[in-house]
């Protein structure tokens, strides 16, 4: 093996240690951002020895104890952490005795359990959404600071500086190292899951970053969904949220044309949706519906993204049930985009005018004052009940606030259509 | 990035020692738990296997057992990692535990990338 290819591999048990190893030290030291930092200097330990020792039968105990050991020194050095025993209150020996003990327990059995509580205090309310997400994919996802900022379209030293205030905030919070129970689990899971959906959604709706790390934001927020799910297994909402992201990542081949032009649902290919995908998806929602989260706000979206995955045509397509389900997810969690969107559905189960009543009560709603899909959705429906006239200066209107030149076109050749029909 | 890794080894091997496939489900068990691991199976015996075989515009069907074949494909797991060296480390694992539980069993581990969206995705 080259001193390259050592590299490469040294890289690897990184990516699938790192998180575990976090986790074990962050239960230990009590604090995420020293955890990250021993860790990181057991990296560079096996980094310098490695390519001379080769890498070891299990890497990931190595970097383990490499990293513990360092943890003990720091006990044994480190007056700060002295201070910090001080200001609990407590006596330094016994700290010491606890931190041995937690040696001893910080068994394999527990790493899953300091998963979850690593999941959990990196997406801890104290922190900021955008805190949350990137400490979020550097301590669970072991993505880098630069991928992180190549996601987000932002400058390297301001998501380092994020992640910095981040650890920060949580340790002076002194925000416990725990799996919430209690009242405080399902406040503290969505905010788990929003999280995780957050990143999916960056890398699906394609907004900013850059190509590549695109598709890596999604199969990350999956990986994450995924990891998740097993640590809390009896959480309906978690599979919730696992069903949605595989559906829809499994239509990603689908989603874009030879030209990078975007495909919509009902025109995509289903040939090219990922059937090992659609498979998990329906699966987890399953479960979902199994632990009785069916009507969890997640579980609906999936049960609406599996109507379409089971249907084999655009045309088998289910509306009358994603109607109903929009209408569930509607007095869930009310919004004008899911209105909009129910109305679309409305228009597709009961006709048209079933469609335009729906979507008129939203005439007044400020915020999609200026979102082009509101005048493009009445338009068709128009369109279809040949209001000609009406329908035209709806697709008009659409293509004077979409922002997408290809969409702009697409309307202004449906108004065009429309002229043609009245004269 | 997907890959698919492929076991194959001789079919005479006999059953596999149980501590082999405590291990095997073990490290499986991390997998899915790790998120990584998306899909897997075990084939049956080639010899109730068939192939359907196109040569010379001729479509034929020919039933197992198969003699001429040394290694054969036995399973199958589907990984979605982020490099190969990812899932060279995940099949070197698998295959240290052959090597510490199965004396003597040879065989071999192919890693396969499965192509993915970001490789149809425009360029440029």
């Amino acid at each position: 093996m080259t001193a390259t290819d050592t590299h490469r591999a040294i890289d690897a048990v990184w990516r699938i240690e790192a998180a575990r190893i976090i986790a074990g030290l962050t239960r230990i030291v009590r604090d995420v951002g020293l955890a990250e930092e021993l860790a990181q200097d057991a990296l560079v330990a096996a980094l310098e020895q490695w390519p001379e020792s080769g890498i070891p039968d299990n890497p990931g105990a190595w970097l383990m104890a490499a990293a513990k050991h360092r943890a003990i020194d720091n006990f044994r050095r480190n007056k700060l952490l002295e201070r910090k025993h001080e200001e609990l209150g407590r006596d330094l020996k016994t700290q010491q005795e606890t931190a041995v003990a937690n040696f001893e327990i910080a068994q394999d059995d527990d790493i899953g359990d300091d998963l979850l509580r690593l999941v959990f205090i990196s997406c801890h309310p104290v922190l900021s959404t955008e805190a949350r997400v990137a400490l979020t994919l550097r301590l669970l996802g072991g993505l880098t600071t630069d991928e992180i900022a190549r996601a987000f379209l932002a400058p390297e030293p301001t998501v380092a500086q994020r992640i910095v205030r981040a650890k920060r905030t949580l340790s002076e919070a002194r925000v416990p190292f725990e799996v919430p129970r209690g009242s405080d689990l399902a406040a503290r899971l969505s905010s788990v899951l929003g999280v995780i959906y957050l990143i999916f959604n960056e890398g699906y709706s394609a907004t900013s970053g850059d190509d590549w790390m695109r598709p890596a934001l999604c199969e990350e927020a999956l990986r994450l969904g995924r990891i998740v799910a097993g640590l809390a297994p009896n959480e309906p909402e978690v599979h919730g949220l696992v069903a949605l992201m595989e559906i829809q990542a499994s239509r990603a081949r689908a989603r874009t044309g030879p030209s990078g032009e975007p495909i919509l649902l009902l025109d995509q290919n289903r040939v090219r949706w990922d059937q090992l995908l659609i498979h998990r998806g329906l699966a987890a929602l399953e479960r979902a519906e199994q632990l009785g989260g069916a009507s969890g706000a997640y579980a609906l979206q999936a049960a609406i993204a599996a109507c379409h995955a089971r249907a084999r045509t655009a045309a088998e397509t289910d509306w009358r049930r994603i109607a109903s389900l929009y209408d569930a997810l509607a007095r869930l969690m009310p919004s004008p985009i899911v209105e909009l969107n129910r109305a679309v559905a409305y228009a597709m189960a009961f006709g048209p005018s079933a469609g335009l009543e729906l979507i008129d009560a939203l005439a007044s709603e400020p915020s999609l004052k200026s979102y082009h899909l509101l005048p493009s959705v009445r338009g068709d429906f128009l369109f279809k009940l040949n209001r000609l006239a009406e329908a035209k200066a709806e697709f008009e209107l659409g293509a004077s606030l979409t922002r997408n030149a290809r969409e702009r076109q697409l309307l202004l050749d449906r108004a065009r259509a429309c002229a043609g029909g009245l004269s | 990035m997907r890959f698919m890794m492929i076991v194959k080894s001789a079919e005479r091997s006999g059953p596999p020692p149980q501590a082999l496939m405590e291990a095997i489900d073990k490290l499986g068990e991390e997998a899915v738990k790790a998120g990584t691991m998306i899909a897997s199976g075990g084939l049956a015996p080639s010899a109730v296997s068939t192939r359907v075989r196109l040569s010379k515009g001729q479509l034929t069907k020919i039933d197992g057992p198969f003699t001429e074949a040394k290694e054969v494909v036995g399973g199958y797991a589907v990984f979605e990692l982020k490099s190969k060296e990812e899932a060279i480390e995940g099949v070197m694992r698998f295959m240290e535990l052959h090597k510490k539980h199965w004396p003597g069993w040879e065989g071999e581990t192919e890693i396969r990338q499965i192509f993915g969206a970001e490789d149809f995705a425009p360029k440029g």
